[in-house]
């Protein structure tokens, strides 16, 4: 090919790649970026599947790309960058570390919006959007509290921050409310993600006569643990459907699907404004999984019963009284928490007899 | 509150058993006077091959022999860089690492969700390839302390240049030895893929092969010495979540550093013995790291 013709083919296909941009009806360009692989399984795996219902929802009128296992921290910024010049118009960072890169990019772009999960900074063109999955935690722990024989629930910490001790609280609340004997015993891993040291806090929890497992790691290696020792589980993040039905009894699936339409169809109506978004069960954020049938019953109708309260607002997994580890009265009779204080909880509920690490 | 020493020991042995093997993979590979930082590519690669194996004809067993060939093919790329090439050992081991993580996760896509054939217990109720981890110290003692070709590996590792005067092939004894750390990196990543997590998914070797590097380095190049560093970190793990479970207040940060406090003890113990002591303490390889050529 000769130079000429060469330039002249890349310019007319840059009036090709920019046509559509200056067309009147071009889609609206979403971009995620994605902490982990798609393929972890679990909580990117799970962001995905709401850029592919967006994508199913809207069809043609959106174009949806994303970046996957960027690490948190300064590449982060160039990766929202790169999105943001690639001319999307929408940009969701789906994890924590994210937070600073995402204020910073956004001051640059002031004409491209950004979500961010589970932070709290916000900007005129940045969201924050979490889940409330102490919701979900509240009848899983329903159903460990009727499911142990040996009355010790075990619980794998990932990082002793508000989101966990929540999840924590949540459910020896509501597995006490069931069985009065429950103990909770609590092993903090350092990791959202270490199969191997996952498997051996199972491992240590079901030596120390654990029968119920719950955890809030992102692998399937406590249910394998849990399999071999008899012991049962829960699908965490994703539904881990191929434990069921046992170990894995049920499981909590985060669904970012409904938030994630709701904003882009706010994009393209113009309606869109920052905010903070907090949804659960009610809003279908937050799902509880099929309930196998190794529960019985009546234990599958109670836990149904109450997702179904926690769905209709009629009943609150913090209402008082409740009082804290050490004694003193953090909820009064019919009293519920609220959102900051949830956001900011750094205590266990009485009745845990461990410590949270400092 | 009391916990049982047993139930510790018998979870530090399921715990130690993937960084033991590739441990003790990578002691004959440094022996032979190869540094291979590839192990944690290896064993990712053996993760995944033994895994796919493993669910596809339901032996869990062939999973593992598959994971073992899987890892010496892919150490044959490092093999053919250092050893014919004469490329960078470091440089190069690094690269097999990065290679391994995505290879992996690009093949391993098929294998995403569904779960291994649980493993039949073998005797006590201890996992057969643990077992056979234990098997493999006093073995690969003996062959590197008591055979002839042990003898002609350590001559190769200690000094390339004698060892070529005397007439031994180095670069064949070299590709033998990668080979053979291959493959027990590939059997420890599937220790970890087939008989701990029963699932396949990226990343899940989570840096047991630098652990094990780590553990070369502090069994002063010896194979009781490498069994001892794998329990001892694995047990120090093991120990920090068991005392978690039974609800004793244990500061984790203190212990999650204990290993690597012990090893950083250990090369400054080894060191002083060499200051301190006419002979030469160190059981570091002499030719560890370098490549051969062939001038003569």
């Amino acid at each position: 090919m000769q130079r000429r013709t060469l330039l002249a083919t890349a310019s007319a296909m840059m009036m090709a790649l920019a046509a559509p941009v200056l067309a009147q009806d071009e889609p609206l360009k979403v971009g995620f970026i994605y902490v982990g692989p798609v393929g972890d399984g679990g909580w990117t795996y799970q962001h995905d599947q709401g850029r592919l219902a967006i994508e199913a929802e809207f069809g043609d009128r959106v174009e949806t790309t994303f970046i996957e296992s960027v690490p948190e921290g300064a590449d982060a910024e160039r990766a929202l960058t790169q999105l943001a010049l690639a001319g999307n118009k929408l940009i969701f960072a789906t994890s924590f570390g994210f937070m600073d890169p995402v204020i910073n990019v956004a001051q640059r772009f002031p004409d491209v919006k950004f979500e961010h999960a589970t932070g709290y900074k916000t900007a005129e063109n940045v969201a924050t959007y979490d889940a409330r999955f102490y919701e979900g935690r509240a009848v899983i722990g329903t159903i460990a509290g009727h499911m142990t024989q040996s009355n010790k629930i075990g619980y794998i910490g990932s990082f002793p921050i508000p989101e966990v001790i929540q999840g924590i609280n949540s459910s020896f609340i509501h597995a006490r409310k069931v069985n009065p004997d429950v103990e909770m015993r609590i092993v903090w891993v350092y990791s959202w993600f270490d199969p191997a040291k996952e498997a051996e806090a199972a491992n240590a929890l079901l030596a120390e006569g654990v029968d119920v497992i719950m955890q809030h790691t992102d692998s399937t290696a406590p249910l394998a643990q849990a399999q071999a020792a008899g012991a049962i589980g829960f699908g965490q993040a994703s539904d881990m459907a191929a434990f069921a039905p046992t170990p894995r009894v049920s499981s909590i699936i985060d669904d970012w699907s409904p938030y994630y339409i709701k904003r882009v169809q706010a994009m393209l109506d113009g309606t869109w404004e920052s905010g903070s978004s907090w949804a659960g069960i009610g809003d279908g954020e937050v799902v509880i999984g099929e309930i196998s049938d190794a529960v019985p019953e009546n234990v599958k109708a109670e836990a149904l019963a109450l997702r179904d309260a926690i769905a209709a607002g009629e009943y609150h997994p913090f209402t008082g009284p409740l009082n804290k580890a050490d004694g003193t009265v953090w909820l009064a009779e019919g009293e519920t928490a609220s959102d900051a204080d949830l956001q900011s909880m750094n205590f266990y509920v009485e009745g845990i007899t461990a410590q949270i690490p400092q | 509150m009391m916990i049982d020493p047993l139930s510790v020991f018998l979870l530090l042995l399921g715990a130690s058993t993937p960084i033991l093997f590739a441990a003790l993979g990578e002691l004959v590979v440094e022996r032979a006077g190869v540094l291979n930082l590839g192990v944690e590519g290896m064993m990712i690669t053996g993760a995944l091959a033994g895994f796919g194996a493993a669910y596809s004809t339901g032996n869990p067993f062939l999973g593992f022999l598959v994971a073992a060939c899987a890892g010496a093919a892919i150490s044959m790329l490092f093999a053919a860089l250092t050893q014919v090439f004469l490329a960078n050992q470091v440089a190069s081991g690094l690269a097999l690492t990065l290679f391994g993580l995505g290879l992996a996760a690009m093949l391993g896509k098929p294998f995403e969700g569904v779960r291994a054939p649980s493993m039949p217990a073998g005797p006590l109720r201890i996992n057969w390839i643990v077992w056979l981890g234990l098997v493999m110290v006093p073995l690969v003692w003996w062959f590197l302390n008591r055979t002839r070709s042990g003898l002609i590996l350590r001559a190769v590792g200690e000094n390339h240049e004698a060892a070529h005067a005397l007439g031994y092939n180095i670069r064949l004894t070299r590709l033998a030895a990668i080979a053979f750390g291959g493959a027990m990196a590939g059997v420890g990543g599937a220790f970890i893929s087939i008989a701990t997590v029963l699932q396949w998914t990226e990343g899940m070797t989570a840096g047991a092969g630098w652990i094990a590097l780590a553990i070369v380095v502090f069994s002063n190049w010896t194979a009781p010495g490498v069994l001892a560093g794998a329990w001892l970190f694995g047990g120090v793990t093991v120990l920090q979540l068991r005392l978690q479970a039974a609800g004793v207040a244990v500061p984790v940060q203190l212990l999650s550093m204990a290993p690597y406090l012990a090893t950083i003890i250990v090369l400054v113990a080894i060191s002083a013995r060499q200051k301190f002591s006419r002979r030469a303490g160190t059981g570091a390889p002499g030719s560890l790291g370098t490549n051969f050529h062939a001038l003569r």
